[in-house]
């Protein structure tokens, strides 16, 4: 019996594995493909790079980057209020028929296609823009707002799962102390699930930062310096998303070192989940 | 009892072994029915010449029963790449083939134009090729400078790479650039979109996916229909291909005498392309 419950763990080892492998298959080709390109050019110009023209080999994705943060920046600006709301709500006041209605709604939020937020967006939040406040509609406000909406469950589901972890006497010390509801709520509940809720955070921005398709839809994509929230713009993903289909030679490996950027990028925010989320613990 | 367990884990083991195998069958068995029953070819490529390559393949296979043809989108350099890893048999091309490319066997089967659109609510009905790179390049912004009501111009773009971008590139801009500000969007379909929807904006797409939601301009006072291409006068136009890898055999020689038939021919025609018919009478 030891030798075969020895294979079945191999196997299971094996397949475990496998899954790390396709991680590793994936970040392999990422930088071998992109990275090239990257030490052509110089990191710097690639980096800070004001123009994209592949046409003309200039290979610049600042104004991407930029894009990129103050989409996830909007988003983040109408997520964290929602979200925490939301989660607050959920924990403290709601009933439980309504918390079991609101639930499994704000996962459903989760569940719908990115290319259904983005269709959504265009034929409905695009035209509002354009009419009520200019510009072309397709705009970083259109995809900040969309994109808001997307990290929602990111954000509730786990700043409401560190709230619960708390030690019940939190609460009652607080209330017992002659604290309000909402004084317990605010002074002391959320300060102590801090770190999961800066995670649930960081995790939303990961996802606004990935976002893809409803990008590509919504934001535009235009590839120049936004100068208002009302401009297009291009984010790094949708860059890669747009050009890829017709994309050869030095263009076809900037769109990889693009996602070499991006990768790094996501790879911060993600340990930085991490590590925020250990320190609760610890 | 030891003897007990041994057999529980042998059938729990026989189980899963089971399983495991029913699975792989339900995954590999129609895979292997698909390839013996199905001898169907793959066309994949420029999203401007799938519309007609889809029509045609439906008119091909209500003709030969036993046929099976796919045809996928990606962009014309993927499907040129499809092509040469075999991944498709035919690709579908846009532009004209690279230097590097050459060693491709390609086939114009016919020629289309590219529309200059605006929204309907657009009063302006003509424009100067001159006007069109002005605008296109940034220099003109506003509309009130071509003598519509006062607004910005919204420029609506393809991506780069696109050959429907190159060709405009190399018709109408010349030398110029298109302006970094303008949007891009990347495929036909959403450029029309966002005009349709846009009264501010400018667009470019193919003269056969015009429809009534977007108005062509007439080029120097040259409407874009069939009889000014024919005649020379309406000059955007560009090559339809049909891409092999090596001399076309088989099913893909098929197809491809079926399209460049007269029957198809005109099928073309009557969906806004210039047919080979035409051009070599020419």
């Amino acid at each position: 019996m030891e030798i075969k419950e020895k294979v079945i763990e191999k196997i299971l080892l094996l397949v475990a594995l496998s899954s790390i492998a396709v991680l590793a298959l994936i970040t392999f080709f990422i930088f071998e493909q992109g990275l090239p390109l990257i030490w052509k050019i110089g990191p710097k110009a690639f980096i800070l790079g004001q123009k994209w023209i592949p046409s003309k080999g200039l290979f610049g994705i600042f104004p991407m980057i930029v894009s990129s943060f103050l989409v996830t920046l909007g988003a983040l600006s109408l997520g964290i209020p929602l979200g925490l709301a939301c989660t607050i709500f959920l924990c403290e006041w709601s009933p439980p028929s309504v918390g079991t209605v609101l639930r499994p709604a704000i996962q459903l939020l989760a569940a719908i296609p990115s290319v259904i937020y983005g269709f959504w967006g265009l034929v409905v939040l695009v035209p509002l823009v354009r009419n009520y406040l200019g510009g072309p509609g397709l705009s970083i406000l259109s995809g900040s707002v969309i994109l808001g909406f997307m990290i929602l469950p990111t954000i509730i589901s786990i700043s409401e799962d560190s709230l619960k972890a708390l030690p019940p006497s939190y609460k009652e010390g607080a209330l017992a102390l002659g604290a309000t509801h909402w004084q317990t709520i605010w002074r002391v509940l959320i300060p102590a699930a801090r770190s999961g809720i800066v995670a649930s955070i960081i995790l939303g921005m990961g996802r606004a930062i990935g976002e893809t398709m409803a990008m590509i839809m919504i934001l535009g994509n235009a590839v120049k310096m936004p100068t208002s929230f009302l401009d297009s713009a291009r984010t790094l993903t949708t860059n890669i998303g747009i050009e890829m289909g017709y994309a050869s030679g030095a263009h076809r490996q900037a769109l990889f070192a693009t996602g070499v950027i991006l990768f790094i990028i996501i790879m911060l925010l993600n340990s930085l989940a991490i590590f925020l989320s250990r320190r609760r613990t610890g | 009892m030891k003897f007990g367990n041994v057999l529980g884990f042998r059938i729990w083991n026989l189980k899963i072994l089971v399983l495991c195998l029913l699975s792989f069958l339900l995954i590999f068995l129609p895979t292997i029915g698909c390839q013996r029953e199905k001898a169907g070819i793959t066309v994949a490529g420029s999203t401007s010449v799938q519309p007609f390559a889809e029509l045609l393949a439906e008119e091909y296979m209500s003709r030969n029963l036993q046929s099976h043809i796919y045809v996928q989108g990606g962009g014309s350099t993927a499907g040129i790449e499809a092509v040469r890893t075999h991944a498709a048999n035919i690709g579908m091309s846009s532009r004209a083939l690279l230097p590097e490319e050459k060693d491709l066997y390609a086939v114009t089967i016919a020629k289309d134009a590219i529309a200059i659109i605006v929204n309907t609510k657009n009063p302006i009905q003509d424009l100067s090729l001159d006007h069109v790179r002005l605008v296109f390049s940034g220099k003109i912004k506003k509309w009130e400078e071509l003598g519509a009501p006062p607004h910005p111009i919204v420029l609506v773009s393809r991506e780069e790479g696109s050959g429907t971008r190159e060709s405009f590139q190399k018709f109408v801009m010349g030398k110029e650039e298109i302006s970094l500000e303008s949007l891009v969007q990347d495929s036909n379909g959403a450029i029309r979109q966002v005009v349709s929807n846009d009264p501010h904006a400018i667009g470019y797409i193919s003269l056969g996916l015009v429809n009534e939601q977007v108005k062509a301009l007439k080029v120097s006072s040259i409407e874009p229909t069939l009889a000014n291409i024919e005649g020379g006068k309406y000059t955007l136009i560009r090559p339809f291909l049909f891409v092999f890898n090596g001399e076309p055999k088989g099913e893909a020689r098929s197809f491809l005498e079926f399209v460049l038939s007269p029957p198809a021919q005109e099928l073309l025609s009557k969906e806004g392309l210039v047919t080979t018919l035409k051009l070599s009478g020419k």
